[in-house]
């Protein structure tokens, strides 16, 4: 009986990954579930793949461990570890159970076996790696289901959250609940919410009409664990002795891979829910070794011979795929890194038209430099959800068509606080690398620029200094100014070698439209240096002096 | 109904005690508020403590002003406002210190306060700011509560009657709520304004700040400071930042001073800080221009002051 414990089983361990990553995007209230994010998110495959090969580490290798375990069980990531995966089930099944009701034509369309989608998988995921291998991670970004989900949790189910959190602070007030507050809207990014929208709406529709339809054509990772699973150890598989094709299994299985008629299972498409051991009533279901099945007395058929010739064909043709693809891809992500340390200059998006002009974005302390951290970036908007101080927003255009998504600073948003490192220690993919503290205080992201003409002091004669209050360093200070009015003023000059590039100055700076002070993004970050420290005379007096 | 009488009650515990309109009449005739603070019982208009912690400063400042009773009645709804502007340490200076913000909470709790609530629109990320000034600890110790001021659904419009360029801001419901409002400042130094005290930190209680700094920040600060006048204004000089203000760079820009003013005159209090600080109040322009526009009075001599050494 142990078989049909798996399923039981498999939905715990889902749960386990999926509610803990559902609240590290949807936390507004900062619970401190993001302490646990690296380990929650260890196993997250592309994310992990990324993070590894720039920095070969154990602490990066989930995805290797995710290879591992589907050579061994199949497709155990795609059911219980991949949040997107968990997503469509629940989708599905919320949908499922109504139009069981309503329409029976629907539930049967999306457990009815349907053949393999195999040009199509493919070619998606050799247009992605070859993208990749060209320089491009867009359409991995895209694609990818753990960004993807994230996306659709940072864009559209957070805001949802924070509209319900404070349409419910005034009523819990009301009863004499003080722990919730307001919090504020996170910037409005029409490109990112509506490429959410669209992958709701997509994946959506193909889980509720054909369960994992998604996992099986347009996911990267499942057509790559599809093929590693025709390797692995053990597989589902129908013990043709002891079924009698009542097709129970076929009804209950999402990924469509069981052909009652033929009593065959595509395991390439089987996402090992184990929901097909659960349901049959026969123990046909079996979940084992091909070593095993081997030594399994089976009365043989015609029907059974012919079909393990056309398996064999399969076998071989998908195994020569494998291989092309494993070796297009370790190829293509070695050349993005190579194509990240060769180039020097930034991707420059557009050609600046706003008059402050910025020539460069800025990326987040910890991503070294724009093409490095472009070229890592899934793009899964971890950073954005977490970021304390919203200084993070997902960028449009600004690295460029390929970065599209990639978060960047955005000091009209807010400013990067001094002491805070939330964004470079959360990042699944290690586009945005761990900093200390210290090392943080020191990295210089972009550099303030001053422009005088703009500046309430020389346009109004009279005093501000809302930027140089803002500075953390003091790059920003005020210096006596000479004016015609005669006033005691004092007007903002920077010192660029302690700058940070915070955004502090730019995000107080009330001049409109156009700032007085911005910040340059540095397309390679450098390190700022250490702001002078005199010590001060104490004040010992006792008197008073009024 | 519930409204209508708060606003009597409100009404009638500021004549009581020496604010709204009583502030209102000082307008008209500067030196009513002196007459006003004898006949309620305090007996200095200022009071200046040095030498001991925050709390014990407080403590002693308030017992010769009558006791806090004399400002807090029973059942009202008491606002402390610190300055909680930057996320650092109380070493920094660059907030209001956490024990003189927990034992202010803990007097009016002590005096009959029905709720003491305590907020500040702060400048780095509200909840680093809250945690690591250590405000929010000591006043959930001392049984008060923290409240956001990091939503612009808080706020609500109001108009600033005498304001010449600030005509109208949103102001925090916590003001707007407030019997009794206590105003309780960092003396520090400023980039722009040299000082910032008392007057400087009700900047935390409005929504835009942008538009103080594009429209005359000292006239805005002035401005502002003849909406509601603060009950009580505690200036907090423990731990003074003497440079690199308002945030501060390091713990060098920081002189342990152990002084504290507490003022029923809002533009004394600014006074006698610039003076702690070693400023000419008559240098800092929002502390000149309040005094022009008689919201308080910033000739120290003219007032009767308590001076005290712990």
């Amino acid at each position: 009986m142990t078989r049909r414990l798996l399923k039981p089983l498999r939905v715990c361990i889902a749960l386990a990954f999926f509610l803990p990553t559902v609240l590290l995007f949807l936390d507004i209230w900062e619970i401190g579930i993001r302490a646990v994010a690296g380990k929650l998110l260890f196993f997250q495959f592309v994310p992990s793949a990324f993070k590894f090969l720039n920095h070969p580490a154990a602490g990066a290798a989930g995805f290797i461990v995710v290879l591992m375990i589907t050579l061994v069980f199949g497709r155990v990531y795609c059911s219980a570890i991949c949040p997107f995966g968990i997503f469509q089930d629940l989708v599905s099944r919320l949908f499922s159970n109504r139009a069981k009701t309503r329409d029976r034509k629907r539930r049967s369309a999306r457990t009815k076996y349907s053949p393999p989608r195999s040009i199509l998988r493919y070619t998606v995921l050799m247009a992605t790696l070859l993208l990749l291998f060209s320089g491009s991670g867009l359409l991995l970004n895209l694609l990818d289901p753990f960004s993807s989900f994230g996306r659709i949790l940072s864009n559209l189910f957070r805001p949802l959250v924070i509209f319900l959190n404070n349409l419910g602070t005034p009523l819990a007030e009301a009863t004499g609940i003080h722990t919730l507050y307001r919090v504020q809207w996170p910037v409005f990014a029409q490109v990112s919410l509506g490429v959410a929208l669209a992958t709701l709406g997509t994946v959506g529709w193909m889980s509720v009409r054909h369960g994992r339809l998604y996992c099986n054509t347009l996911c990267p990772v499942g057509t790559l664990l599809g093929l590693a699973s025709k390797f692995s150890l053990v597989k589902i598989n129908i013990d043709i002795g002891s079924c009698r094709s009542c097709g129970r299994c076929q009804q209950v299985c999402k990924a469509g891979c069981i052909d009652v008629k033929t009593k065959s299972v595509d395991v390439s498409r089987c996402v090992s829910c184990f929901n097909c051991l659960s349901a049959c009533p026969d123990q046909a279901m079996v979940f084992r070794s091909d070593f095993q099945s081997s030594f399994q007395p089976n009365d043989q058929s015609n029907h059974e011979s012919d079909r393990q010739t056309r398996q064999g064909k399969d076998a071989v043709r998908d195994r020569r795929n494998f291989v092309l693809a494993l070796a297009a891809g370790t190829l293509g992500m070695a050349a993005s890194r190579a194509h990240a340390a060769s180039e020097s200059l930034p991707v420059q998006a557009k050609p600046t038209t706003i008059p402050e002009n910025k020539t460069n974005p800025l990326s987040p302390p910890g991503s070294v430099n724009i093409a490095r951290y472009t070229s890592i970036c899934t793009a899964c908007h971890l950073c954005v959800s977490a970021c304390p101080s919203r200084v993070l927003v997902p960028s449009v255009f600004s690295f460029g068509l390929s970065g599209m998504m990639q978060p960047r600073m955005d000091f009209n948003a807010g400013h990067c606080n001094y002491d805070c490192t939330v964004c470079s220690n959360i990042c699944p993919s290690g586009a945005i690398q761990p900093l200390s503290k210290s090392e943080k205080q020191r990295t210089q992201v972009g550099v303030a620029k001053f422009i005088k003409e703009n500046c309430v002091v020389y346009t109004d004669n009279t005093n501000c200094g809302a930027c140089s209050e803002h500075c953390p360093t003091k790059a920003v200070h005020m210096v006596p100014y000479l004016n015609a009015a005669g006033r005691k003023l004092v007007i903002p000059e920077v010192d660029e070698t302690i700058c940070v590039g915070c955004g502090g100055c730019e995000h107080a700076c009330p001049t409109k439209p156009f700032r007085a002070i911005y910040v340059d993004g540095n397309p390679k970050h450098k390190t700022a240096q250490k702001p002078k420290e005199k010590k001060m005379e104490t004040d010992t007096g006792e008197d008073f002096p009024f | 109904m519930d409204k209508m009488d708060r606003m009597n009650r409100r009404d009638f515990l500021k004549k009581t005690i020496g604010g709204g309109i009583a502030a209102g009449s000082t307008l008209v005739f500067p030196g009513v508020e002196k007459l006003l603070a004898a006949q309620q019982g305090a007996a200095y208009d200022l009071v200046a403590v040095r030498g001991g912690g925050p709390d014990r400063m407080f403590d002693a400042a308030i017992a010769s002003l009558g006791g806090m009773q004399t400002f807090v009645p029973r059942g009202s709804r008491v606002l402390v406002k610190p300055n909680i502007g930057w996320d650092v340490p109380p070493e920094r200076g660059g907030n209001t210190h956490p024990a003189l913000v927990g034992r202010i909470v803990e007097q009016c709790l002590a005096a009959g306060a029905k709720e003491v609530t305590v907020f500040d629109h702060t400048c780095d990320n509200w909840r680093r700011c809250y945690t690591n000034s250590g405000i929010e600890a000591a006043v959930k110790a001392a049984g008060g509560k923290m409240v956001s001021g990091d939503s612009e659904g808080y706020y609500k419009s109001v108009s600033v009657p005498q304001g010449q360029r600030l005509k109208e801001a949103k102001v925090h419901e916590a003001l707007l709520n407030a019997d009794v409002f206590i105003n309780a400042p960092v003396l520090k130094h400023h980039s722009s304004s040299m000082v910032t005290i008392g007057m400087k930190n009700l900047m935390g209680v409005v929504w835009d700040r942008w538009y103080w700094h594009r429209n005359d920040l000292h006239q805005c600060i002035a401005d502002f400071s003849s909406f509601r006048k603060p009950d009580l204004t505690v200036v907090d000089a423990y731990n003074v930042m003497k440079r690199n203000g308002p945030r501060g760079v390091s713990v060098s820009d920081v002189v342990s001073m152990k002084a504290q003013v507490v003022s029923l005159d809002p533009v004394a209090a600014d006074a006698a800080g610039a003076k702690l600080f070693g400023s000419d109040p008559m240098d800092i322009r929002h502390i000149e221009i309040a005094s022009r526009m008689n919201l308080g009075q910033m000739n120290l001599e003219k007032l009767s002051i308590n001076r005290i050494k712990i």
